[in-house]
């Protein structure tokens, strides 16, 4: 009964035709499942729908700051007095250890014009990301700004880094005036 | 040993029917009750039996916790706090998982230390070392998995410092950052995704055990000797009922001593911060890891320097990681051929060094890493005037309290005009946990160089000829009447 069959040649090609097709589906299949599995894990759309907030800077009292999370993310909205910008503005900046202009860290309103006393700057201490305590704590610091109670880093009233562990200023986030007392900050 | 004949005889009619289809009792009679062991394994090798049983209990009280906790940012703390309060015996199940995951790493060091001493890595048990630290590893991120489900301070942070560490790698590290928090920061998503698989991750370590196990059980367990079991008569005995006996006393032992944890200290291995519930404004001051993952904390925080082109936070993270890879490695670092500390009379001492620079790196970690190391060791601080004559620096420095500060304020007014005077607090020069981390850093990675070196050139001592005649020899007077048989 077997002999009929074994005796019948063996087409290699047809049997190589029916691995290479099998194998080169599953692969592809698993390739793209594979890419399923791992984009998942990439932020939803409702997660980056909620990754800008319009914040009305009006509120927020004369030498005062409020903090605002968006994404989860801290950020400082600062209303500086004009002390506090005169004092950002005279520093000698070659003796920065993160070198930047006051007027380098704002952000031009749709007219051009600068408002100096609001100064928007990440929430998060460059140096292993504490929040940094400021004046609605009771704690500006060395320089008037922010200090950092984890490691001791104090930054001045431009969000720069004058002295302590962390590396570079407190970044500026992408944010734009989208009226006179209104800005959209987006991460 | 996997070349053991089977001593299993089926005794009734069910056992024989059921032995032709299934030989499940006579692979549980092979593996637990006649394989044989060496007989003179001491007490640092119960602590096999003893994670067995504490992955068993944190699979079960984990189990029962999940089925009451909420993976949600707005309903996990306060499910938490009804398990503890509301859920009947629910605190007694979350202390026991809590306190289970430190007994569990208690155990799981002492049971790598052993295998440290007695060579437990050495051919033909490489595969074996190897498994073993896969587990570890899945052992070290179920439980940073698990210690952000509470959702306190300590978790959120602490996860924030840990997910941080994948942004330190350079170019993909803020897309990889992001992929695994699944959104800017640490949230919903990424608490949902941590409780699946840490769920998930239990079980992936109990299927490793079974690979542990059948690693263990082709070359036989290794011994204080070093030496391999020559005559299996004479150098084993069945593991049931000399090792299932032993093992269980230890275990006993084992659960009191837990058992003093859960119920009169189930805060004290724990941080009080993570009792107040998430909050991404106010960061704890102090972020520390659990204890049983301090000592690669403090590494991760003894780079403070950069190398090239690469920048100290990542240096920190890979020698962290390199401090967990150089386990895998050292099957092969370690040249000696001789097993067992006992006999390495040089490699014995370093040893005990690693184990002392393992406890140092894990004070290390609970510190502040500015901290002096030995206070009362510390200089004073001093104040510093630093002022200009005719264009050259100078400086007059003053030390003492408040005395101090009105001299120098007194001799900053004597200064005439245009000498620049200015006041500075300068720290003393300190000896600071960072510098001990640092030196204790390459004292650890030291340890698994020096085993390669040592291996080349130590004269080990005479190893006995065989387990039997070690046990005989120990113990001439007892043993002397029973010696005839030999």
């Amino acid at each position: 009964m077997t002999t009929e069959t074994h005796d019948e040649a063996v087409d290699e090609d047809r049997r190589n035709f029916i691995h290479i097709a099998t194998g080169s589906v599953a692969l592809g299949g698993a390739a793209m499942f594979a890419w399923t599995l791992v984009d998942q894990w990439n932020p939803a759309a409702d997660t980056r729908a909620a990754s800008a907030l319009d914040v009305d800077v009006s509120k927020v009292p004369l030498g005062g700051e409020i903090r605002i999370l968006i994404g989860g993310k801290p950020f400082f909205v600062r209303h500086r007095t004009p002390a506090e910008i005169s004092a950002a503005e005279s520093v000698n900046i070659s003796i920065l250890p993160d070198p930047e202009s006051d007027e380098a860290r704002l952000r031009p309103k749709a007219d051009g014009s600068l408002n100096k006393a609001i100064l928007v700057t990440s929430g998060a201490c460059t140096h292993l990301g504490c929040v940094p305590v400021g004046p609605s704590q009771g704690n500006t610091g060395d320089y008037g700004g922010w200090y950092c109670p984890c490691h001791g880093s104090h930054y001045d009233t431009s969000g720069r880094i004058r002295k302590g562990p962390a590396p570079s200023n407190l970044p500026v986030p992408n944010y734009r005036w989208v009226s006179d007392s209104v800005v959209n900050i987006s991460l | 040993m996997s070349g053991h004949e089977s001593k299993y005889t089926p005794n009734s009619a069910f056992e024989r029917w059921l032995d032709t289809r299934l030989p499940i009792i006579r692979f549980a009679n092979d593996t637990i009750i006649t394989f044989p062991t060496p007989k003179n394994l001491n007490y640092w090798y119960v602590f096999g039996g003893i994670l067995a049983v504490c992955l068993a209990i944190q699979i079960i009280t984990g189990v029962i916790l999940a089925m009451h906790y909420e993976a949600s940012v707005d309903g996990a703390f306060a499910s938490v706090e009804r398990i503890m309060r509301d859920v009947p015996y629910g605190w007694l199940l979350r202390y026991i998982h809590a306190n289970g995951a430190s007994m569990f790493f208690l155990a799981v060091y002492l049971h790598m230390f052993r295998g440290l001493y007695y060579g437990s890595y050495k051919a033909p048990r490489e595969v074996l070392w190897i498994i073993g630290c896969v587990i570890y590893l899945l052992m070290m991120a179920t439980a940073f998995l698990g210690y952000m489900l509470p959702w306190g301070q300590m978790s959120y942070h602490g996860s924030n410092v840990i997910t941080g560490l994948f942004g330190a790698i350079p170019l993909v590290g803020e897309s990889i950052q992001i992929w695994l928090m699944g959104g800017p920061s640490i949230g919903n998503q990424t608490l949902q995704r941590f409780f699946s698989l840490h769920y998930l991750l239990p079980f992936m370590i109990a299927g490793a055990v079974i690979l542990h196990i059948w690693a263990l059980h082709v070359p036989g367990n290794t011994n204080p000797t070093g030496v391999e079991v020559k005559d299996v008569e004479k150098d084993t005995v069945p593991f049931h009922p000399y090792y299932t006996v032993k093992d269980a006393f230890a275990i006993a032992i084992f659960l009191i001593m837990f058992a003093v944890f859960v119920f009169y200290a189930p805060g004290v291995l724990g941080h009080a911060d993570n009792y107040i519930e998430a909050n991404a404004l106010v960061t704890p001051a102090h972020i520390v890891p659990e204890w049983y993952l301090l000592p690669f904390y403090a590494i991760l925080r003894a780079i403070t320097f950069d190398l090239g082109p690469i920048d100290a936070k990542l240096l920190g993270v890979i020698f962290m990681f390199a401090a967990i890879a150089v386990l895998f490695l050292l099957p092969w670092l370690d040249t000696s051929k001789v097993k067992s500390m006992r006999y390495r009379p040089v490699a014995r001492q370093f040893f005990f060094g690693f184990v002392v620079v393992c406890f140092l790196l894990g004070w290390c970690g609970a510190a502040n890493p500015d901290a002096a190391v030995i206070p009362a060791l510390q200089g004073e601080p001093s104040l510093v005037v630093n002022y200009t004559v005719d264009g050259a620096p100078a400086s007059a420095t003053y030390r003492g309290g408040a005395e101090a500060f009105e001299q120098a304020k007194a001799f900053m007014a004597s200064l005439p005009e245009g000498t620049n005077a200015s006041l500075a607090a300068v720290p003393a020069p300190t000896f600071a946990f960072r510098h001990l981390s640092l030196i204790l850093t390459f004292l650890y990675f030291g340890y698994f160089a020096a085993l390669f070196f040592i291996g080349l050139t130590e004269k080990p001592k005479a190893l006995p000829e065989s387990i039997h005649k070690s046990v005989l020899k120990r113990k001439p007077k007892e043993m002397g009447n029973a010696v005839p048989a030999e």
